[in-house]
C-alpha cells in the first residue's frame, strides 16, 4: 500500500510541477517509506510513494509507465486477484516485465479501457494518465478501504490519498465545512463527496472518476444491493449456505495473504478476526504473529479471550496495553492522521497497535472489520428488531425490559424503568417507515453533541439537517428492501467507509506504514451475504448466526458463542492526567473562542465535569471527544480566521 | 413556591444538561428524552439532583417518563411526593 498524488491542468507552471510533486508525496511520506516516484508530462504530474510489499524490487516502482510509454499509473492498495487476472492477459498474448500487481492494473486497462475496474478484486485508489487521449482515470474499491481524494483550483485538478497533500497546493486553504461538521456530529462521518476541508472532496467508494478537458465526470461502477423484501433466496438449507460461506471466506482470506513480506492478523477475541485468524494461521508459512489491545479497565479488556484464541492457534501473540494516558498523548497525533473530528477515542489504540506492528517489522496485518456490517453483528440491528417488536404493542411493560438484554455493559441502561427505555429509544415516536428508523436513537444521541455550538455556527447551518440529506440520498430500491437490509445498508454505504475504514481503519495504520487486509470486505463475500435471508443473519436476538454455523470447528465454541463485545476505548476518562495539558488549553474559554464553533461557556462547563471525572454517558462523551478533536484539528490545519464558518459549502 | 420549583428544576437542567445554555427554548412542557436533552445517565443525574435538592425518596417505580420527562412533570412529582411525605408525618 502506498501514498499517490497529481495535478492535471495548466494553474501548475511546467517548472513547478517536480516541486509540487515533491512536496505533496512528502506529506505522504509515513504512506510510503519505501521509495518516492514522479511522472511529469504536460500540465499532468503522478507522484507516488511506496510501501513496498509485492514484487519489492525497483522495477515495480511507480509512477509505472506502459509498454508503449503512453499510459501511467500511481496506484494505492492491492488487488488480490492480480494473478488470475495476470493469466487471462497472457492468454490473449500480453507479456510482462514485472511480477506485480501494478503492471497487471495497467495492462488491464490497455486492455478493457476504464471497464477494468469491475474485474478487480481488491482495495485500492489509483490515477492512470493515458497520454493517447490526454484523460486521467481515477478509481476507488468497492467497499472504501483506500481513501481518494481531489480538489479543483483554478481550473486544474488536483489528487491525493490524503488532505494533508492537496493542502501543498498553494491555493487549497483548510477552511472547515460546517455541514460536514454537522454530519460528523450527527451520523459520525461526512457524506462523501464533502470532507471536513470546504475545498477538498472525496472520490464515494466503487467510483470511477474521469478527468479531461478540463471537467470532470464520476458514476458508479458497482453498488451494494439486497433482494426485494420475500425474495430471499431461502431455497437451501441453512448448512449448505453457511459451507458456502466458509468456503468464500477461505478464499478470500487466502488470497489476501499474498504478498512478499510477512503477513500477521489482528486478535480482539471477537468471533470475526478469530476466524481471520484461523485462516490464515492454516495457510501461513512460519506461523502467524497475531496482535491486540489490551486496557486495564476490564469494562473494555478482551486479553482472556485473545490469549485463549493465541493458544489454541498457536500463533505468536503481541499484547499493546493501552492506557488512558497513553490514549491522551497519543490523540492529537492521531486527529492529524484521520484529518477530521471524531466522537469517539477509539481509533487511538489502533494507531499504538500499528506502531507496535511496525516496530516487529510487519507491514501487512489482516482485520475481522467488516463482518459486523455484512453479517448484522452490531447492537444496533438487534435494538431496531426490539423497537419495532416493542412499537407494535406501546403500552407494553414487559417489551422494553429486552433493550437491557442486548446493553449489558451500559450501566445506566439497566437501572430503567420499561417506560423511560421505551422512550429512550422513541417507541412510539419514530415512525416504522422511516427510513432512517434502524438508527435514529444513535443519530439522536450523538447530535445531543449539537448543543455545544456556537450560535454563529447554529446560524450558518440555518436549521440543516444531516439526517435529511442522508434521507434523501438512499437508492429508489432501498423502501422495497428488509428492513434489517435496510439497516445494513446504512451502515456498509456510510459508516464503514466513512469513518471504521478510514478513521479507525487506513489512516491509524498508514500512520506507521501498515496496510490492512479485510477478508469479509471481499465483494463476493458482500453480494452473498446479502442474498442470504435476514434471519439466518439475524436470528431471533443471535447476531452473526449464518458466520457462526460457519466458523464451526474453526475456533473455540467459548469464542465462537461469544456475544458481540462492541470494540470501545475510554473517551473524556483518559484525559484526566498530565498527558491532557492540550486538553485543557484547547476548552479554553480563549481557544474556543478563537476557532469560533462552539459555546464557550457550555464548552468549559463540559470540561470541568470531565475533569471532575462526572462525565458518564454517551452523549457527554461524544460532545467532549468531539469539541477537543475538533479544536485539534483547527489547530493542525486551519489557521483561526479560516476555521470561523463563513458560509454554507454547496 | 411551584414557580420557584420549575425554576429551580429548570436551572438544573441547563446546567447540567445545556452546560448553561440558558439561551434554548426550554418550554416547561417539553419533553426532555424527545428534545434530546437527556440520555439514560441524565435520568439518574436528575433522580440524585431531586433527592438530594428537595429531600425526596425516589422509589424505583418513580422512575417513569410520566414523573420526570419534562419540567412540568417533574414539579407535579415534586408536590405529589411532598403532599406524601406530610399525610405521612400528619
Amino acid at each position: 500500500m502506498c501514498g499517490i498524488a497529481g495535478y492535471f491542468g495548466d494553474a501548475v507552471a511546467p517548472g513547478d510541477g517536480a516541486a509540487l510533486l515533491w512536496r505533496m508525496c512528502q506529506a505522504l511520506a509515513h504512506r510510503g517509506p519505501d521509495g518516492q516516484g514522479a511522472h511529469i508530462g504536460r500540465d499532468i504530474g503522478l507522484g507516488h510513494r511506496r510501501l513496498a510489499v509485492i514484487d519489492p524490487g525497483q522495477q515495480a516502482s511507480q509512477p509505472m509507465a506502459s509498454h508503449s510509454g503512453e499510459v501511467f499509473i500511481t496506484y494505492n492498495g492491492e488487488v488480490f486477484n492480480f494473478v488470475e487476472l495476470r493469466e487471462t492477459l497472457r492468454a490473449r498474448g500480453r507479456r510482462f516485465r514485472t511480477a506485480s500487481d501494478t503492471e497487471v492494473m495497467l495492462q488491464l486497462y490497455e486492455e478493457f479501457g476504464p471497464d477494468f475496474v469491475t474485474m478487480l478484486n481488491g482495495d485500492f485508489a489509483f490515477a492512470i494518465w493515458d497520454g493517447r487521449c490526454r484523460r486521467l482515470m481515477l478509481a476507488r474499491d468497492r467497499m472504501g478501504v483506500r481513501p481518494l481524494l481531489y480538489a479543483w483550483r483554478d481550473g486544474t485538478f488536483y489528487f491525493a490519498s490524503e488532505a494533508k497533500a492537496l493542502l501543498e497546493v498553494p491555493a487549497v486553504t483548510a477552511e472547515i465545512d460546517p455541514l460536514a461538521l454537522d454530519q460528523i456530529f450527527t451520523l459520525w462521518s461526512p457524506i462523501a463527496p464533502r470532507t471536513i476541508f470546504k475545498d477538498v472532496f472525496e472520490l464515494p467508494p466503487a467510483h470511477v472518476m474521469i478527468v479531461d478537458d478540463g471537467c470532470a465526470r464520476s458514476y458508479a461502477y458497482w453498488s451494494l444491493t439486497f433482494p426485494d423484501r420475500g425474495e430471499q433466496a431461502a431455497d437451501r438449507p441453512e448448512s449448505a449456505i453457511a459451507e458456502e460461506l466458509r468456503a468464500l471466506l477461505e478464499d478470500a482470506t487466502r488470497i489476501r495473504l499474498r504478498a512478499d513480506v510477512e503477513v500477521g492478523s489482528f486478535l480482539s477475541g471477537g468471533l470475526d478476526s478469530s476466524l481471520v485468524s484461523a485462516l490464515a494461521a492454516r495457510e501461513a508459512r512460519g506461523g502467524l504473529r497475531t496482535f491486540a489491545v489490551t486496557f486495564d479497565d476490564p469494562d473494555f479488556d478482551e486479553s482472556g479471550f485473545q490469549e485463549t484464541m493465541a493458544a489454541a492457534l498457536g500463533t505468536r501473540h503481541h499484547a499493546v496495553a493501552c492506557r488512558g494516558e497513553d490514549i491522551a498523548a497519543a490523540f492529537p497525533k492521531v486527529v492529524r492522521q484521520m484529518e477530521r473530528p471524531v466522537l469517539r477515542t477509539a481509533p487511538v489504540p489502533l494507531y499504538l497497535l500499528a506502531q507496535e506492528l511496525r516496530s516487529q517489522n510487519l507491514k501487512v496485518v489482516l482485520s475481522g472489520e467488516g463482518a459486523d456490517e455484512v453479517f448484522a453483528g452490531y447492537d444496533l440491528f438487534k435494538e431496531a428488531r426490539i423497537r419495532r417488536f416493542c412499537a407494535r404493542q406501546p403500552a407494553s411493560g414487559l417489551r422494553p425490559n429486552l433493550f437491557r438484554r442486548i446493553y449489558p455493559y451500559l450501566r445506566s441502561l439497566q437501572q430503567q424503568s420499561p417506560e423511560f427505555l421505551a422512550a429512550f429509544f422513541g417507541i412510539g415516536a419514530d415512525a416504522a417507515d422511516d427510513p432512517l428508523y434502524s438508527h435514529r436513537p444513535r443519530f439522536r444521541a450523538t447530535a445531543g453533541a449539537k448543543n455545544f455550538f456556537s450560535q454563529e455556527l447554529r446560524s450558518t447551518l440555518a436549521g440543516y439537517d444531516a439526517a435529511d440529506e442522508l434521507a434523501g440520498i438512499l437508492p429508489a430500491e432501498f423502501g422495497r428492501w428488509h428492513v434489517l437490509h435496510q439497516a445494513q445498508y446504512l451502515e456498509t454505504r456510510f459508516l464503514l467507509p466513512g469513518y471504521i475504514l478510514s478513521s479507525q481503519g487506513d489512516r491509524m495504520v498508514m500512520a506507521h506504514s501498515v496496510e490492512s487486509r479485510f477478508p469479509f470486505l471481499d465483494h463476493r463475500l458482500v453480494e452473498f451475504a446479502a442474498r442470504i435471508p435476514p434471519g439466518m443473519k439475524l436470528k431471533g436476538l443471535r447476531e452473526k448466526h449464518i458466520l457462526r454455523a460457519a466458523a464451526e470447528g474453526l475456533v473455540p465454541a467459548e469464542i465462537a458463542e461469544r456475544p458481540k463485545q462492541p470494540y470501545r476505548a475510554p473517551d473524556s476518562a483518559s484525559f484526566g492526567g498530565a498527558e491532557a495539558a492540550c486538553a485543557e488549553q484547547l476548552f479554553s474559554a480563549d481557544a474556543i473562542a478563537e476557532t469560533g464553533l462552539f459555546n464557550p461557556r457550555a464548552a468549559a462547563k463540559l470540561y470541568e465535569k470531565s475533569r471532575r471525572g462526572l462525565i458518564a454517558g454517551f452523549r457527554d462523551n461524544a460532545a467532549f471527544v468531539g469539541i477537543l478533536s475538533t479544536q485539534l484539528w483547527a489547530r493542525e490545519f486551519a489557521t483561526p480566521s479560516r476555521a470561523a464558518p463563513t458560509a454554507l459549502a454547496g | 413556591m411551584s414557580d420557584t420549583v420549575h425554576q429551580q428544576v429548570r436551572d438544573f437542567i441547563v446546567e447540567n444538561f445545556l452546560f448553561g445554555d440558558d439561551k434554548y427554548p426550554l418550554e416547561h412542557s417539553v419533553s426532555l428524552i424527545e428534545s434530546d436533552l437527556v440520555d439514560s445517565t441524565g435520568i439518574l443525574e436528575l433522580v440524585s439532583y431531586l433527592e438530594e435538592h428537595f429531600g425526596l425518596t425516589i422509589a424505583d417505580a418513580d422512575i417513569v417518563p410520566a414523573n420526570l420527562d419534562s419540567i412540568d412533570n417533574i414539579a407535579a412529582f415534586i408536590a405529589r411526593k411532598r403532599d406524601e411525605g406530610r399525610r405521612l408525618a400528619g
